[in-house]
């Protein structure tokens, strides 16, 4: 009987180990929680708006974007289907089919269409009719009406809201208009092309009282919502720098996008892409990578600058810059193009004592992320979140000194898809986090926030509710971004007048 | 086999249960770890698999319904293989289950030449790891039982060497 038992205390043992480890760890964390009041649940969605309004869209501009927010819409282009579904049947892991068809349904149809290129026009309206999300052996029929100027799909009665994303030189004209014709927008980033259309645009849309979202789906990301709540229990302390980056090294991350081989004069209506900028000979380099040229874009300031920006003007509500300073220049890309594929920014916010810092290169990979310096404690955010002490900090001091606190290991983190916010997510569990093996997750399901930010604006024109990035944020955006671009251009110091609210 | 068991000495007996014990101790804490875990899947593990059998591996992670199931098999399975090693219950049974999770660990991230993993190594492996040598060790628990002897399956099924020789 003893020698049948003799190995029992073992597990007693064992048991007895796991408990205590168990106390100490949730002492542990019960004191820094305590100490810091994070909640340690992850952010969840609000409750569901009702659907049963059908919404009826129209969407000008098909183009690499333009794609990505149809199937964030539910609709996409037939071929794109076969391709994914040829790829997962290879490749288990790549589940795009899968996750496009559990992509929830948000109740609209698209009526008009409008590219002034022939090829992207046909490949929409496919994508119209593709309600059910089949592949090309569907035969699927278009459903919605091509317009051939952008005007006369804004004035149709079958359209309630308009989705822009045309080159940048475009936006802000067509964003009021629609607006004017009482429709709801949904406009790209960067909001605008120079600092002028901006001021009219705010005016144009906050009069129209149309329901306008800015396309930074960066605003649904579980991690920055998080991150927001951090910055408001003031956990950082003094918060003096904050540090955001672009890091690419393609030709394709540089904007040399590939240049259809069928594309001409002929299938392109060049003078409605030119619109009321300056008149240039047909260039199918300027129509396929716009944003190599002042005329259409800001490069680097509206295309990723602004989505560095507004995911720091989500966390800390920074507003528009007291004034800016940028450098760079074109040190790589000695393709032609204007704008700078090496470039820095820095915003200087003397009423909140803090500086925010761009650095970009197009032409190097090293990922720097998102940095948020506190006197006591450090942010980086990402795809998670996580919080280190520093150790100096005044507020953290004595839980230092007492061994609470360790600053060699993070304060806590945050990693989407799990249920809480934890001091001790396991070292693996970070790994993949960091290297994006997870995702952005929404009540635990893996979700695309392009389809999370086009359901909000579907919600808030159903409900009335204001957009997350609505037009004031929208207006910060752009203007923090064009300060940028002037001070790069003109080679000077740029300052905000807040009185007349004019850049100087 | 069981014959050659009468004639351990004392200490060959007591390092056979020593290993045992410690096998079946680190199996049932690492069941425990996960199952207390509300977030634990091993869907960022079966994602990182590499070599001819990742694609299994994979596509089990990609699922979210054999995901589920081979998280519930994989944390039962560790607290069942522990508890059945640590007590002597059920031994042989145990050592099988024990060795075939091992087998899938071994197989989804083999430490061979030209093979990265996200996963950080704690030293360092060629095709030899600690999940092989934990496999052979469970082979060597098999094939000389020590349950029957000092443990619960001697009160469930008797001492071989009374009862039968």
């Amino acid at each position: 009987m003893l020698r049948g038992l003799a190995t029992v205390p073992f597990l007693g043992a064992l048991l007895l180990a796991w408990w205590n480890k168990r106390r100490k760890d949730h002492y542990l964390n019960e004191n820094i929680f305590n100490e810091i009041k994070v909640s340690t649940k992850a952010p969840e969605s609000g409750p569901a708006i009702p659907k049963d309004k059908k919404i009826r869209l129209g969407i000008i501009g098909f183009g690499i974007r333009g794609e990505q927010l149809m199937r964030g819409a539910g609709f996409a282009v037939p071929e794109v289907i076969d391709e994914w579904e040829k790829v997962a049947l290879n490749n288990s892991s790549d589940t795009r089919y899968e996750d496009f068809l559990r992509q929830e349904d948000l109740n609209i149809e698209v009526n008009g269409i409008c590219d002034v290129y022939d090829v992207h026009a046909e490949r929409v309206l496919l994508a119209s009719g593709n309600i059910d999300r089949k592949g090309s052996d569907a035969n699927i029929t278009p459903a919605a009406k091509r317009y051939r100027n952008y005007k006369d799909l804004i004035q149709a009665d079958d359209i309630d809201a308009v989705i822009i994303a045309t080159p940048d030189h475009w936006h802000a004209r067509m964003a009021m208009d629609v607006a004017l014709a009482g429709k709801h927008v949904y406009v790209e980033k960067g909001m605008t092309r120079t600092a002028e259309e901006t001021y009219e645009m705010a005016d144009v849309i906050k009069k129209s009282g149309v329901c306008f979202q800015l396309g930074h789906q960066g605003r649904q990301t579980a991690s920055y919502n998080k991150a927001r709540e951090v910055i408001r229990e003031n956990i950082l302390g003094p918060i003096t720098l904050i540090e955001v980056t672009t890091n690419r090294n393609s030709p394709n991350g540089a904007w040399q996008y590939e240049i259809d081989e069928g594309a001409g004069p002929h299938n392109i209506d060049w003078e409605q892409f030119t619109g009321y900028g300056p008149e240039r000979p047909f260039s199918l380099e300027r129509f396929f990578r716009w944003r190599c040229w002042w005329d259409y874009g800001t490069g680097l300031s509206g295309d990723l600058l602004t989505h560095e920006y507004d995911a720091m003007n989500q966390i800390l509500d920074l507003g528009i810059p007291h004034s800016v300073v940028s450098s760079g220049g074109i040190y790589f890309f000695k393709d032609g193009r204007e704008v700078p594929d090496t470039f820095q920014v820095t915003c200087e916010y003397p009423e909140r004592n803090l500086t925010f810092l761009y650095s970009a290169t197009l032409a190097s990979n090293q990922a720097r992320g998102k940095s948020i310096m506190g006197h006591d404690a450090n942010m980086e955010v990402g795809e998670m979140l996580t919080v280190w002490a520093d150790y100096e900090s005044t507020r953290f001091k004595e839980l230092i000194q007492n061994g609470t606190i360790k600053v060699d290991i993070p304060l806590f983190s945050f990693i989407p898809g799990r249920k809480k916010v934890d001091t001790m997510a396991t070292a693996t569990e970070k790994y993949f986090a960091g290297r994006g093996l997870l995702y952005t997750y929404r009540d635990g399901v893996r979700v695309d926030t392009t389809h999370l930010h086009i359901k909000e604006w579907l919600d808030c024109i159903r409900s009335g509710r204001q957009t997350s990035c609505n037009i004031d944020r929208g207006f910060e955006e752009a203007i923090t971004a064009h300060m940028a671009t002037i001070s790069y251009r003109e080679n000077r110091k740029v300052f905000w007048d807040p009185v007349n609210k004019r850049i100087v | 086999m069981t014959n050659g068991i009468k004639s351990y000495s004392n200490w060959q007996l007591v390092s056979l249960v020593i290993l045992r014990v410690a096998v079946g101790w680190n199996f049932f804490y690492e069941g425990l770890a996960k199952l207390i875990d509300p977030d634990w899947t091993a869907m960022g593990y079966l994602l990182d698999s590499k070599w001819i059998f990742a694609g299994i591996f994979h596509s089990m992670a990609s699922n979210p319904t054999i995901l589920s199931v081979v998280d519930f098999l994989n944390i039962w399975g560790l607290i069942l293989v522990g508890l059945g090693l640590m007590l002597g219950l059920f031994t042989r049974l145990s050592a099988i289950a024990g060795m075939i999770l091992l087998g899938f660990y071994y197989l989804s991230h083999p430490p061979l030449a030209g093979l990265g993993y996200i996963i950080p190594s704690e030293g360092n492996y060629l095709i030899v790891n600690k999940t092989l040598i934990e496999f052979f060790a469970i082979w060597v628990i098999y094939h000389f039982p020590s349950g029957r002897e000092i443990g619960i399956d001697r009160l469930f099924f008797g001492n071989p060497y009374r009862n039968n020789i």
